[in-house]
């Protein structure tokens, strides 16, 4: 079936079988693989992208669900003003190891920061709590989120 | 802590210099292993057994191979023509790589489809009929060496029971002695459950053999590449010259990417058969079945003890599971890895430890999840046997180990099993870690707080590992050596490369590898590229496990950066009109001793070494060094867990987590804390709810990440780090490997603190995962 999805800003058409998954899509058709996969429970979050702004579980979504949709992956988050402030938050604060899980975290966090100038510890750990990580004991995921929402409060109170 | 020597612009030892790695993977620009996306590959999918133990009778895939897109069905039979249906393990057995006879556990290999979409080949095993006929399922290694069990290994030849294999070590005459000397022998009877090292990216494959050239190009997710090439060249008899193995960008290994898989080696004849590059990615389930499990030891430890709380002897009686094949990736000599080094934290002078395992109908594996080779269960072992002979002799947990510990001035220490621990300062650990908590405080609070009904706990452990193999004398896996190894190249402009035989699956070895040439040399640490992972660009070595990397792979770091300052002072001298042995260098700085004005910098010696050296001299700037350690190295650590038990339920809360962590020198503390904390929270993930179980069928249950529970941020503690720095002796920079530690100790701190709310009611064991019916039932049993 034909779908056409605005992913980071740009308009992909194509002809999906209707079972393709929207993350098979994005990294097999689109050619994006910032978008991991680390489940097949929609447990992981991984895969996490945005839709229409909301994050989603790619892994869960058909590709043709996604039809008209703009999405946003990993490689969407930076701008042509630079880093968006969760990704350098994320190296500032060691909030990374093996990076596997890092673009579904941050895309989380970057929607939770745009709904929530100053998420607590708790609001944090509750938003990113569908979305694994082996490495890190999440510890420093949760400061490179709320580090990245005091940047982002800051930069808005000074401009 | 030891302040750094280097400036931050050079980003020696001691700062925490932000992580390299971070900029493609924030970016989403890393490269993974399903992130290979060759022209014409082909995707593999694999047929498992949905039964624990039968026999096959036949296969038909003739349905499967007349689907559109799939070129090929492969099964046993077919690689048995080719010499492949078995293939040695890393501990002398033999595994099927496609059932030929019986399939010996659910999620066993049985066939692979070949096709030209990964759609279709899942679909493709749908259409695959298989002929079982069923056999009983063997699913506790209790049950296994009963008598008239059924054979489960009955293909290979003079197997007469189900006994995988038997190991004993210690002294036993001088620990009977010891046990004739006791005032009292205190027991603990207890299981470390399966458990599966799960890291976020699953393992997987692209094979690309050249039919033409003979050229195997294998994209692998190896934590040892290079030891993976040699078993390739062993096991499939490729020419070692043709094979290249590329580790890319590693979603966490934690023991899981060390050994080799039949999926691998089906890929791998499948790309050789067919021409065209072959790409197999685990999916979550066949990774949690069928890859790598972890564990599953079932410990009786025995203590003798004075009444005054002195530890005189250990005796050690242990079975593991095994499952069908006995394939841990461990040293050739240790039969049950390292697990004699369960004495422990521990002075006293005789142990006794008796091994055996057995084969199961359930997934072999047997990896060091984040552990050197079963020093996991050891730990865990001993540190709940102190905390039960504080409980039996009636003194506090943290006097029964003040009491009883290695003192400083002991080291070097040789232990009743014979490891030579190397350095610490046991005593100045535990008491840093209590007072932090407010130790005695807590003690008063537990107190008053039974008075009023509730339960609070506070559990310790204090764990010595064993890391860093190893000395070629004693460690080798399959023959080969478990050496490491470093190649620096300092090119013109002063810029450096630094080629690595371990391999980074997030540990950070981009950044913290160059900062220990950054030390040496002052070439700041950003200037120095750091390779690994692709064995035609980087010279040998055994991988990264074990926390060997920076006990192996950066002491040979360290010595070939020693190597290029000596050369790098002969130019300085020669630059500078001195004599060799006047030249100093420090942070990059090379200058004469006594008149400092006088001077170059490594920048100007590395263009001289290719332009202006002394008279006789060979040209350039680069050397490499194969390191052979000549010990293990001990890291240690107190922990300390605060305990909530809901006595109404047995659902526990953790309060406080102290955590003080001896690795040695830390050479990027940033990453050193991140590793403790990602290793805590593994520990937390054991005693609290992960595990990997069987019903009586065989039947796995733990196959997904809704059965298999790994915590989430939500249910993570968070933890309190403390450190001090007793530097290893025998280590070039003094440091002593970390990845570990925390997941090493910490499983004994939380089920301890949680025992320790109950203890007073006479509860002494809970297995793990300590799960809140198993809490309830102990209390309810006790009362
Ligand atoms: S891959 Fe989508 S949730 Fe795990
Ligand atoms: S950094 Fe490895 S899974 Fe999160």
């Amino acid at each position: 079936m034909e779908i056409t999805i605005t992913i980071n800003g740009s308009d992909h058409a194509s002809d999906v079988e209707p079972r393709t998954l929207l993350v098979d899509h994005i990294r097999r058709t689109v050619g994006l693989t910032g978008t991991h996969v680390g489940c097949d429970t929609t447990s992981c979050g991984a895969c996490t992208v945005l839709m229409d702004g909301k994050p989603v579980k790619a892994c869960t979504v058909l590709a043709a669900q996604a039809d008209g949709t703009e999405v946003t992956t990993v490689e969407g988050l930076k701008t042509a003003d630079g880093l968006h402030p969760i990704q350098s938050a994320f190296t500032d604060d060691h909030g990374l190891q093996c990076g596997f899980c890092t673009p579904g975290m941050m895309l989380v966090g970057a929607s939770l920061i745009a709904e929530n100038a100053d998420p607590s510890d708790d609001e944090v750990r509750w938003a990113i709590s569908g979305n694994l990580c082996r490495c890190t004991g999440y510890i420093n995921i949760v400061k490179a989120i709320q580090t990245a929402a005091a940047r982002v409060a800051e930069s808005s109170n000074g401009s | 802590m030891a302040a750094p020597t280097t400036p931050a612009e050079i980003g020696g030892i001691g700062h925490s210099v932000q992580r390299k790695e971070d900029a493609r993977l924030i970016e989403g620009q890393g490269n993974f292993l399903d992130d290979i996306d060759l022209p014409d590959t082909l995707h593999m999918a694999i047929l498992r057994s949905p039964l624990a133990h039968a026999r096959i009778n036949g296969i038909d895939s003739s349905a499967a191979t007349a689907i559109d897109g799939v070129l090929a069905v492969v099964t046993g039979d077919l690689m048995d023509q080719h010499g492949l249906a078995w293939m040695p393990t890393l501990s002398g057995d033999t595994q099927a790589v496609l059932a030929t006879d019986k399939v010996r556990y659910q999620g066993q290999e049985v066939a692979a489809v070949i096709a030209t979409d990964p759609y279709i080949a899942t679909d493709a095993l749908e259409h695959i009929v298989v002929d079982y006929e069923e056999l009983p399922p063997i699913t506790t290694p209790q049950q296994s060496l009963e008598e008239g069990a059924a054979l489960i290994r009955d293909e290979k030849e003079g197997q007469t029971d189900n006994l995988a294999y038997t190991w004993e070590t210690g002294d036993q005459g001088a620990t009977e002695e010891a046990f004739a000397q006791a005032d009292r022998v205190v027991t603990l009877e207890t299981h470390y459950p399966r458990s599966h090292p799960a890291p976020l990216e699953t393992c997987g494959i692209v094979a690309d053999v050249n039919s033409v050239t003979g050229q195997a190009t294998i994209y692998m997710t190896s934590q040892a590449p290079h030891a993976h090439r040699t078993l390739f060249a062993m096991v499939a008899g490729l020419p070692e010259q043709n094979i290249r193995i590329v580790s890319p960008d590693i979603g966490g290994g934690f023991g899981n990417k060390v050994p080799i898989y039949p999926g691998y080696v089906v890929a791998t004849a499948a790309s050789l058969l067919i021409g065209q590059p072959v790409k197999w990615v685990e999916s979550r389930t066949e990774n949690l079945i069928s890859t790598g499990f972890a564990r599953d030891y079932y410990m009786k430890g025995e203590l003798a003890v004075t009444d005054e709380g002195r530890i005189l002897g250990l005796r050690v009686d242990m079975l593991s599971d095994q499952g069908a094949f006995y394939s841990d990736a461990q040293p050739t000599q240790f039969r049950a890895g390292l697990f004699h080094v369960v004495t422990g934290s521990y002075d006293f002078p005789a142990a006794h430890i008796n091994c055996k395992g057995a084969f199961t109908n359930k997934a072999p594996g047997g990896v060091a999840y984040r552990c050197s080779f079963r020093i996991t269960e050891a730990s865990y072992l001993i540190e709940r046997l102190v905390q039960t002979a504080a409980y039996e002799v009636g003194i506090d947990p943290a006097e029964m180990r003040l009491k009883n510990f290695i003192q400083p001035e002991q080291f070097p220490y040789e232990t009743a099993t014979g490891f030579v621990y190397d350095s610490g300062d046991y005593p100045t650990a535990l008491r840093t870690a209590m007072n932090e908590v407010g130790y005695e405080d807590l003690r008063r609070e537990q107190a008053e707080a039974r008075a009023e009904g509730r339960l609070i706990g506070i559990g310790i452990a204090h764990f010595t590992e064993a890391v860093g193999a190893g000395p070629s004398r004693t460690y080798d896996i399959a023959g080969l050596k478990m050496i490491d190894s470093a190649e620096l190249r300092v090119h013109p402009t002063g810029k450096a490369i630094l080629k690595l035989g371990v391999k980074t699956q997030g540990q950070g070895h981009e950044t913290t590898f160059a900062q220990i040439v950054a030390e040496v040399l002052g070439i700041p640490a950003n200037d120095i590229k750091v390779e690994h992972g692709d064995t035609d660009h980087t010279p040998y070595g055994l991988g990264t496990y074990a926390s060997r990397s920076t006990p192996v792979g950066g002491a040979a770091t360290a010595v070939v950066a020693r190597k290029l300052a000596e050369k790098s002072k002969k130019i300085a001298a020669h630059l500078l009109e001195a004599a060799d042995e006047d030249i100093e260098l420090a942070s990059g700085v090379f200058s004469v001793a006594g008149s400092p004005d006088r001077s170059v910098t490594i920048q100007d010696v590395a263009l001289a070494a290719y332009t202006n050296l002394p008279e006789g001299m060979e040209y350039g700037l680069e050397d490499v060094t194969y390191y052979d350690p000549p010990n293990l190295t001990y890291p240690y650590g107190s922990y300390i867990v605060v305990v909530e038990v809901d006595p109404d339920t047995g659902v526990w809360e953790v309060q406080r987590m102290v955590a003080l962590d001896d690795c040695g020198v830390r050479i990027n503390p940033m990453i050193v804390e991140g590793q403790i904390c990602g290793g805590l929270t593994e520990g937390f993930a054991m005693s609290a709810m992960q595990w990997i179980t069987f019903d009586d069928d065989g039947n796995c249950i733990g196959a997904n990440f809704m059965d298999y529970l790994v915590p989430t941020a939500w249910e993570t503690p968070r933890f309190e780090l403390l450190a001090t720095e007793v530097p290893s002796p025998h280590h070039p920079i003094g440091a002593k490997g970390v990845g570990e530690s925390a997941t090493v100790g910490s499983p004994a701190a939380f089920v301890n603190a949680v025992i320790d709310a109950v203890a007073h009611l006479g509860v002494r064991n809970i297995d793990m995962p300590v799960l809140p019916d198993r809490v309830w039932a102990a209390i309810d049993a006790a009362v």
